[in-house]
Formats: C-alpha cells, structure tokens, sequence
C-alpha cells in the first residue's frame, strides 16, 4: 500500500475452490492483497497461476456449480463481498467496482449499439433518464477518444475494430464512476501500437477519476509499464508482493528471477534465453511444500516438507514466499 | 539467381484478395494483401517478418509454400522456381520446405495419436520403410525434447508447449532444409516460449536449417533472427540486421512499432508523446505512402507517392521520403 492512502479494496485469505472428479481443490489459496485509493495493482502469472480466478472471485463470477469460495473475505466499503446476496452483489458489479476483460467482441452485446449499452448501465445503476444516460454515454465515448464520437455512439460493436471495442468496453467500466476497475489481460489482444495507447489511456483515466486499477496480465512488459505495485501469482499463491521498481530491480523469489530471464527484450539483446525447466504442478496434485520447488535452483530439503510463509523481505512492503531467499539475505 | 545455394528468393510478391461481390453484399472490392515483397533468405539464416495485424505477413508466409497461390511475383528456393513447379517436384518442395503454424491443436487430428500424425507426412512422400519411418519418428520426438512414450497419446493429452514441440517434429520428420513459422511461440507462456525458442535455435545450429521466423514480438525476433523484414499494409517498409533495425530504425514507423512494445523494465516507460491512430484498412489504403496519416514526419510527396524501397549504408533498406537520420547511416545515392 501506498503511504498515506486510504485502502480501497482488502482481500484476506481468499481461497477460491473447484470441483474436480467429485473433490474440491484449491485454485487460488491463501491470497491476502489489498490496493489503495488511486493505485495500480498488477497481478502477473503464467496460464493456471490463478490470477483471472482471483478477480472473478471478487466480482463473484465464478460459475455456479462447480467452484466456490472456501475461505476468506473480500473487503470493500466496509462491507465483505464473499457475504452479499446476489441481489446486493448486483449493486456492486459494473457499479462500484467495474471490470474489463481480453476479449470485447464476446462481452458486447451484438444486437444493441454501443450508446444503448453504455446508457444502459447508467440507467440501472444510477436510475438516469433515457436520454441523460445517452447523453453520458456521448461524453464518455469522447473522454475514452474514439473518432467522431457522435456518429459511433449510433454504431454496433461489429463496427469497431478491436483497439476501439476495448475503448467502448472502458466507457462502459468508467460509466458509473467506479471505486475499482478490475482489467483481465485488457490489452492482450491489441496489437502492440494499439496497447501502448491503451495502456497511456488506462493510466489517464485512472488519475482523472481516482479509481483503483487492478491490472492482470500474463507480460511482464506491460507491469513495467503501468504499475505501482506487482503481486507475481504462481499456482494459486502470491510468491511475491513488490512495488513495480523493488521488483524489476530487486527480484526475490526465485520463479520472478527465472521468468525475468525468459523474456526476451526488443531493445537489447538477450545472450541465451534460460527457460523455467518443468511445468506448474496442476491443480489436483498440489505438493505438501513450496509449489515451485520442483524447478527451483534454490532448492533445499525442507522446501519440500512445509509451504512456505509470505513474509517480509528488504525494502517497504516488499514480500517473499521463500525461506531460502530470505536466509541468504539475513545471512 | 544461383542454383543450389539453398536459400530462398523472394522477389515482388503479390497476393490480391477479393472481398464483397455477392447478391446482398457490399461493393467488390480488391485488397491488396501483399505488395511487392522481396528478401532472401540464405541458407541456415533465419529472416525474421515483423508488423502488426493484417500487415499481411502470415499470407507471404503462406504464399511461399503455395498453399495460398501468389498473384504475381517469384519465388525461387535453393535455384528452383516453386511457381511453377507442378506435380512430383512441388511434392518435392514442400518436402524441404515445412511450416509451423501458431496453433498446434487446430493442425493436429484428434482422433489420431502421435505417432500416426508424425507418420503421415513420411507416407504421403513415401520415404523409406516401415522400420526406416519409425526410425526418422523416434529422432523427430527426441528432437524436439519429447519422451518416446509420447507417440502412443493423443494430442488432448498434452500441454500447450508440448503440442508446439509436436508440430515442430511433424515438420522435421521429413528432413526439411526450411522452415516458415507463423507465431510459432506467439500463443504460449514466457516460460514453455523460450523452451521452445531453445529449441528452434538448437535445431538451426545442428541441422542447418533456415528460418522465415514470423511475428509481432519484437523481442522475440530480436532473439532469434539475423536480419529482419518489418511490414505495414502488405508492403516492405524497412529491412536490416534485427539489432541495428531497432536499435537505429530509419522507417517512422519501425519506431513506433519498437518504441510501442513495453519492455521489463519501469525506468523505461513508453513516452509516446504522439501515438496516432490505427492501421487503415487493407481494402481502402490511404494514397501515397501508407502510414502517411499516422506518421509525424509525414510532408510533400508522402500523401501522393509510395515511396520505393531505397538503400541505405549498412546494407539497410527503408521505404521512406523522410526516414530518421542517424550518424552513418545515409541513403545510398541512386543506387538504381
């Protein structure tokens, strides 16, 4: 958490389940974050680190049958969303906290047009007339920059391409003023040139409305980019908790350090590549330690018995699931 | 042209696509996909093809193999025309030339295990006997960094990296001296991405093989080829060795396209002051050059006049009135 900032959204020990031949496992276990007013949180993992679970499991969007929360508390505006009736809980999504995901085409609705469905939330959320909300949904439409936004607002999401889809999605998010956007790997599907003026604009907007952003991605690229803090998820834990300089400049766990070295740069050159050898252990077949154990260099016997504990490493609010890495340090 | 010097020329390709015409539908309408594409790509080099989205990159690919049938242009691999050749020698082309497509899954029969997908190619070209093809199997599989019990499986059985490393040994298994890939680790996770860049860099180095490498990472490309092709609207706007390309690029938009792509590392945060707009449609490309509308430099003869691909110091090659000056990098006057 920033200094001084007031805490916008507080996770405590989420554990977020699913049902596997008649057994429930652990998706996402023991997650406490939180993200301050005005703060980007980046979220980063590889496929299956549970990162998009985490933030469907705050918005409850979990299927129904078949994944449940287990344990822990999702704390939002004194209240704890895990708790909430689902006639509470619509109140709160595409309200106070808002999300966007990969890919806009499949959460457009194809039959409306873009104003009708940016109008739409106003109405409901805000109780606005008809006309009001078409009116908002104008503005916003030209605060997210699209081009003679006066004509577009008339068009249909198949009209658009794909950069201006995922604007039209952000006027929507932005449309009831929320405390917190939630952004599912937003840009993963723009070309880089188009990310980039996504990525510019999500920062604008964040400082221009004073939301929290929590931003999920698979690229460590784009954390650099637009970050203040970092949580890197590995197999359902957060391995460490940094903010975005301390990270990139001061790596701790052992997987951020490996998939550091993996990523290949545009702007010099990467002598050899050295890839994370193994795989991430699947959900079914947790180990009884540390999850990354298996392909760690660092290994030590006792990874193996006991997981290990997030705790402080050097440097404010710097956080490190690693025994081994924290005894070098004090050592 | 020489013959036999295993590497494939590329010279003024062009494919035209129609789109519209039907009863109910919009206006016909020519897109020109690919304009006047020419490389080389020498033996046991690998070229990389960079641009974003419908520049038209995944077609040359495409075109090179015939499996889309180029407008116009040559292609010519290792002194052979692949245009026209017909029957029993195109077999034989497409024996040494194999392509890997970006996702693995969709090109691989479900109902047929591994060993039967890495088997059809070697029937379909009737090389060597049942003990022979079993044995070109087993190399392709450990090849690519797979265990041997893998070919009993079936392709919902493994990963998405694993998959890839199948439709990597599906390639080899016919001894291939070229190999096009199209996103080959585009839609993988960093981590199974440099495994399988590992392997593809292992496979250049021992068997000798040439690489047309496309994709839209920069980083990638900048890893693992030599000299690079960046493409915007179906044309060449720039060509280089990859490193100089972007380290000193002369095309605007090759800038962009390299000032856009976000690196590790929060000290270098992108400051585009000026990111205009997006790319045109292929099917109503603005006059003159191309990217003139997104282009800060654009002036003069840039809205009326496509400007030809010139040469510049260094062997470098940009297709720009106004390229970006660096020290030692001029145009090569009239080069003809």
């Amino acid at each position: 958490m920033q200094q001084n900032q007031e805490t916008a959204l507080d996770i405590r020990g989420l554990r977020t389940e699913f049902k596997v031949g008649g057994r429930w496992y652990p998706a996402v276990r023991d997650l406490s974050l939180d993200v301050a007013e005005n703060e980007t949180l980046a979220i980063v993992g590889e496929s299956g680190s549970g990162k998009s679970v985490t933030a469907l499991s705050i918005l409850r969007l979990l299927p129904q049958a078949g994944a449940r929360i287990g344990a822990g508390e999702v704390l939002f505006e004194g209240r704890d969303l895990t708790k909430l009736s689902e006639r509470e809980m619509s109140s709160v999504r595409g309200n106070s906290i808002a999300m966007i995901f990969q890919e806009p085409m499949t959460s457009l609705n194809p039959t409306m047009t873009v104003g009708e469905q940016i109008a739409e939330a106003i109405t409901i959320h805000r109780g606005a007339s008809q006309a009001d909300a078409m009116a908002e949904a104008l503005r916003l439409l030209k605060e997210v920059k699209i081009p003679s936004a006066d004509s577009r607002l008339h068009d249909y999401p198949h009209q658009f391409s794909g950069g201006m889809r995922q604007r039209v999605m952000i006027a929507m998010a932005l449309a009831c003023r929320p405390k917190v956007l939630l952004a599912d790997e937003p840009t993963t599907a723009l070309d880089v040139t188009i990310q980039a003026q996504v990525l510019m604009q999500l920062d604008e907007l964040k400082e221009a409305y004073g939301m929290s952003v929590v931003f999920i991605t698979h690229n460590l690229g784009v954390v650099a980019q637009i970050a203040d803090r970092v949580a890197v998820m590995y197999a359902g834990e957060v391995v460490e908790l940094a903010t975005v300089d301390a990270l990139f400049a001061n790596p701790a766990h052992p997987y951020t350090v490996a998939l550091l070295r993996t990523m290949p740069r545009a702007d010099r050159a990467t002598e050899s590549l050295e890839p994370i050898p193994g795989s991430v252990p699947p959900v079914t077949a947790m180990p009884e330690g540390c999850a990354y154990a298996s392909r760690c260099p660092l290994k030590q016997p006792s990874c193996e018995d006991k997981r290990p504990e997030l705790l402080p490493f050097d440097g404010p609010g710097h956080q490190v699931r690693c025994p081994v890495r924290l005894e070098q340090t004090r050592g | 042209m020489t013959a036999g010097n295993g590497a494939l020329e590329v010279r003024n390709l062009a494919k035209h696509f129609t789109i519209g015409g039907g009863l109910f539908g919009p206006e016909k309408k020519l897109v020109r996909a690919v304009n006047d594409v020419s490389f080389t790509v020498p033996k046991g080099t690998s070229l990389g093809l960079v641009g974003e989205s419908g520049c038209g990159k995944s077609t040359v690919a495409r075109s090179l193999l015939r499996l889309i049938e180029p407008d116009a242009g040559s292609v010519v691999f290792d002194g052979i025309d692949v245009r026209a050749a017909k029957g029993a020698a195109l077999r034989q082309l497409r024996r040494r030339m194999q392509i890997v497509f970006q996702d693995p899954y969709s090109s691989l029969n479900p109902r047929r295990t591994i060993q039967q997908a890495l088997e059809e190619p070697l029937r379909v070209h009737r090389l060597g006997t049942a003990r022979e093809i079993a044995e070109k199997i087993e190399t392709a599989i450990t090849e690519v960094g797979l265990p041997k019990q893998a070919l009993d499986r079936y392709p919902h059985e493994f990963s998405g990296g694993q998959r890839q490393r199948i439709g990597i040994a599906r390639a080899l298994v016919l001894d291939p001296e070229l190999i096009v890939a199209d996103e080959p680790v585009s839609a993988l996770d960093v981590s199974v991405q440099a495994q399988i860049l590992r392997v593809l860099e292992r496979l250049r180095d021992k068997r000798g093989l040439s690489f047309l490498f496309v994709s839209h990472d920069l980083g990638v490309v900048r890893h693992f080829c030599e000299r690079v092709c960046v493409m915007y609207l179906g044309r060449i706007v720039e060509q280089g060795v990859t490193a100089e390309v972007f380290d000193r690029p002369l095309h605007p938009y090759t800038k962009l396209l390299r000032d856009s792509s976000p690196v590790p590392d929060p000290t270098a945060r992108l400051t585009l002051t000026k990111i205009m707009g997006e790319v045109p449609s292929a099917a109503n490309p603005p006059p003159g050059c191309t990217f003139h509308p997104r282009c800060v430099r654009a002036a003069g003869p840039c809205m009326t006049d496509i400007p030809a691909l010139n040469e510049h110091d260094r062997g470098r090659q940009a297709a720009c009135y106004h390229p970006e000056t660096w020290p030692g990098l001029q145009a090569v006057a009239a080069a003809g």
